[in-house]
């Protein structure tokens, strides 16, 4: 089991371990992916320091901190996005059930691991074949229609879509847009999904779906999400780390660390001193 | 980890198509290098001092040199910059500073217009204006077509970069109490002096080379121009005169002459793009 | 000081509402007006231009009407003036122009915009703005000594052997022609092909490459599934962009297209296009019919090139904005 403990703070996570319903591969793994020693660097700058969490699979893990704290740069790396920017540097390892990363295929590896972006960026196509992308280029054999109406049914989207499926993305309401981003990822099948603050380009409604949504889907798949609401933190996730200027000050169980913070640092950010 | 076949395919494209495009690239680039090997192959040995200093030799005759072309293309090119620099720097500065959006749309779009006309038909234009009426071809007519070229090029650059120029610097001046005018003439323009010349030199190169306007207004010339109501002999249009004629030695020249109009060109372009990317002449607020 | 209740809509930034007679002692009326007839003169010689040919051609528009792009005679003695031989001409050159140019610059454009570092894009970039600046005649120089050589003793006779089944490749071969000056058409307009085209791909939002790659794409078809089809449109425009500036190239393809009033099937035949045909013989031109038919040869190349730039620009605007309303 891996602990994810900064020196100074030690804080053990030990998450209940999950039955085992969908797809577990390997061996049940409690820690669907985990951080360890990762400092990064863009350039000259380094950006994280030291960082070690673990991911608990099928639970929603979310990333708070002030702006320029590196929880996104955090979250783009457990999917190797990082090495879409030139001077990028990456030490340390990230383990995807128990196999580093950074060892691997990168496009098998995202994969298994999906992002949603924080604008909604769909492709200039229409909404069946957004869904459809992931599948085709994997070259999947299974029926299209099938497998698109699944993932926009896991997405909360279907019926707001179905006898509209050919008309093209653009034409849906930005929480629309989100959620069908959401539903191509889904598509693929990945063990995880990472999504960079979800809603912050969203109105209040179609923010409040998609926290629902993203309670109902860690059934489905591990949750990791950046966010700058707080509240939304402890609304949806189970799991809390917090971050301040490239490092993890605390991680623990979301109630315990909203209710009962260890550092002083973490009590001043969620009650509001700063950030 | 074990790479399916299916996913080493699409590894395969990746990178074939990668090298596909960059060959597309090189082919794309290595033709300015081979113009300019074969100029300066063919040219280079025929530029000497006659070239500079001779008149053509009579045809048939081997030697001579192209001076008169070379001063009557820069006669050209003065008429040119005269008359269409100002239209396009003051016409910019209107767009900039003055007109209605309505009205600005519909300059823009005339010039942009102009600026798709092709050469030949400028041509026949400035035909129709500077020399129909008149009986005679003339370096006035060739500098005017060439003037109304550079129009477009140095309306759109230098209202762009008028409009670049950052608001602090006009409320600097105009909280001072300065005029519009004024606030135009001593702050926004001298900003902008980079682009604006930048745009000036790039229109100016643009029109060195171009021959069709010059046939039915500037002509030709064998011997010296006279004034500036004669035909005039030019560098472009010897070229091509040389170049379809039968005389090994007139192809000789051409090469020499098509060195000496490329190098022109290219030394311009490259200056202007050097003055652009020294940044702008005033620190960003 | 006293305002008017009249504003003046000023696209300047700002837009003052200073009184008239203010501005006027300050000298800015004067310098309004004076600007406003320089910015005047330059949509009175766009209008002049379509005025002088509309013109200039009345006489031929009179004489033959419609006639005169459906007949293939140009006979000056008989003053029989048929513009088809050189409609054909232009259109020949384009099409093989562009089909050797739009793969070629379409390709750069991808490598450059989306495949290669971004220092070697810039430099590459700079010297195709170089390649923009070459003017034409110095390409009918390289295409009359260069080209026309390469053509006539290697390119043509493979051509013939290999694909002189087809009609297109029958036929004499000399060097010079519709494929030839093709070829130098060609050259001509893929810098512009490049530029335009990597100047869209580069604009279209970050975060769409980012989707695709982060749903497991190659780098090959994140770019040609996603980053090309959003730039479709814009890429469009760049190629009509090209078509408008091969139409009316004048003097490369004047010096290597043979300027045979001819319609032929092969693409070795000589041939002329509007361009070079007004080019040969304006200054010889005699007659007013003559010189007015030649005028409206130049009316027609001047509408033809106004209608594609237009659709250009307008398809490079709907790609720019299509970036924009990704963002919605």
């Amino acid at each position: 089991m891996h602990a994810s403990v900064r020196p100074a703070v030690s804080v053990n996570i030990t998450p209940p371990v999950t039955t085992g319903a969908h797809r577990e591969t390997t061996a049940p793994a409690e820690m669907r992916m985990s951080v360890s020693r990762v400092n990064f660097w863009y350039g000259p700058k380094q950006v994280l320091f030291d960082i070690n969490l673990g991911i608990a699979t099928s639970k929603v893990t979310a990333l708070i901190g002030p702006s320029g704290c590196g929880k996104s740069t955090l979250l783009r790396t457990l999917d190797r996005m990082h090495e879409t920017v030139r001077n990028a540097r990456l030490e340390g390892e990230i383990l995807l059930d128990g196999k580093n990363i950074l060892a691997q295929d990168v496009t098998q590896l995202r994969r298994r691991v999906g992002m949603v972006f924080q604008r909604p960026n769909p492709f200039p196509k229409s909404i069946f074949e957004n869904v459809a992308y992931g599948l085709r280029i994997n070259g999947s054999k299974l029926p299209m229609a099938e497998a698109v109406e699944k993932s926009l049914r896991h997405a909360a989207l279907w019926d707001e879509v179905k006898d509209h499926l050919h008309k093209s993305a653009y034409e849906l309401s930005g929480g629309q847009q989100q959620r069908l981003c959401i539903a191509r990822a889904l598509a693929v099948e990945p063990e995880v999904l990472l999504l960079d603050e979800p809603c912050s380009a969203l109105d209040p409604i179609s923010t409040a779906k998609i926290e629902e949504l993203l309670v109902q889907l860690k059934d489905l798949c591990t949750i990791v999400t950046v966010t700058h609401n707080m509240q939304q933190a402890a609304r949806i996730s189970d799991f809390t780390a917090f971050l301040l200027n490239g490092q993890v000050i605390e991680f623990s169980p979301t109630p315990q660390l909203f209710t009962k913070p260890t550092d002083p640092r973490t009590e001043a950010y969620i009650t509001g001193r700063f950030g | 980890m074990n790479m399916n076949a299916q996913l080493r395919w699409r590894k395969f494209v990746s990178n074939f198509m990668l090298t596909m495009t960059g060959l597309c690239a090189l082919v794309a680039v290595s033709v300015l290098f081979f113009i300019l090997g074969y100029l300066v192959y063919h040219g280079g040995t025929s530029i000497n001092w006659d070239f500079f200093t001779k008149l053509p030799a009579p045809v048939g005759e081997n030697g001579g040199g192209m001076a008169n072309a070379i001063l009557g293309s820069a006669k050209l090119l003065l008429l040119a910059t005269l008359f269409g620099v100002p239209i396009g720097f003051f016409g910019a500065i209107y767009l900039a500073e003055f007109s209605s959006s309505k009205i600005a749309f519909v300059v823009r779009y005339a010039a942009d217009l102009l600026n798709g006309v092709p050469s030949i038909v400028i041509g026949i234009f400035a035909y129709s204006l500077a020399v129909h009426p008149f009986k005679h071809f003339s370096t006035y007519a060739g500098g005017f077509a060439l003037g109304v070229m550079m129009i477009p090029i140095t309306l759109r650059s230098t209202e762009e970069f008028l409009l670049g120029v950052p608001r602090t610097l006009r409320e600097g001046a105009m909280a001072l109490g300065a005029s519009k005018w004024k606030t135009i003439a001593t702050v926004i323009v001298p900003a902008a002096y980079r682009g604006i010349l930048t745009a000036i030199l790039l229109a100016f190169a643009r029109v060195a080379g171009e021959t069709a306007p010059l046939l039915f207004t500037a002509l030709g010339n064998r011997f010296w121009s006279n004034g500036w109501n004669e035909p005039t002999a030019s560098l472009p249009v010897m070229i091509y005169n040389y170049a379809l004629s039968p005389f090994e030695d007139w192809h000789r020249q051409a090469w020499a002459a098509g060195l000496v109009l490329l190098a022109l060109i290219l030394i311009i372009n490259i200056v202007a793009r050097a003055i652009l990317s020294r940044g702008i002449s005033v620190p960003r607020a | 000081m006293a305002t008017t209740s009249t504003t003046v809509p000023s696209a300047g930034p700002l837009a003052g509402s200073r009184s008239f007679f203010d501005r006027l002692r300050d000298g800015d009326e004067i310098a309004r007006l004076i600007t406003l007839l320089f910015a005047a003169s330059v949509v009175l010689i766009t209008l002049l231009i379509v005025y002088e040919l509309w013109q200039g051609s009345v006489l031929p528009r009179h004489k033959f009407g419609f006639a005169f792009f459906r007949t293939s005679v140009w006979d000056p003695n008989f003053e029989q003036f048929g513009a088809l031989p050189f409609i054909f001409g232009t259109l020949v050159t384009s099409a093989v122009a562009l089909f050797i140019a739009v793969p070629l610059g379409i390709g750069a454009a991808i490598f450059l915009a989306e495949l290669a570092p971004a220092r070697l894009s810039d430099a590459l970039e700079f010297f195709i703005d170089l390649l923009a600046a070459v003017p034409s005649v110095i390409y009918g120089l390289l295409g009359i000594f260069i080209v026309v050589p390469v053509m006539r003793d290697v390119i043509q006779p493979a051509l013939k052997n290999s694909l002189g089944f087809i009609p297109l490749f029958k036929g004499p071969a000399f060097g010079i022609g519709f494929l030839t000056a093709g070829v130098v058409l060609a050259i001509m307009v893929i810098p512009y092909i490049i530029s335009v085209s990597r100047e869209i791909l580069l604009s279209v939002p970050r975060d769409q490459r980012e989707a695709a790659l982060a749903l497991g794409s190659t780098r090959w078809e994140s770019t040609w599934k996603v980053v090309v089809p959003f730039a479709r449109t814009g890429i469009m425009g760049s190629i009509f962009l090209a078509l408008a500036r091969a139409l009316g190239e004048t003097m490369a393809v004047t010096m290597v297209i043979g300027n045979t009033p001819a319609i032929a099937a092969s693409l070795f035949s000589p041939g002329d296009s509007i361009a070079s045909v007004i080019a040969n013989q304006f200054t010889e031109a005699t007659g007013e019919l003559y010189t007015q038919s030649l005028i409206e040869l130049g009316l027609v190349l001047f509408l033809l090139t106004f209608i594609l730039n237009g659709l250009a620009r307008l398809l490079i605007v709907v790609t720019s904005q299509r970036g924009g309303a990704a963002r919605a």
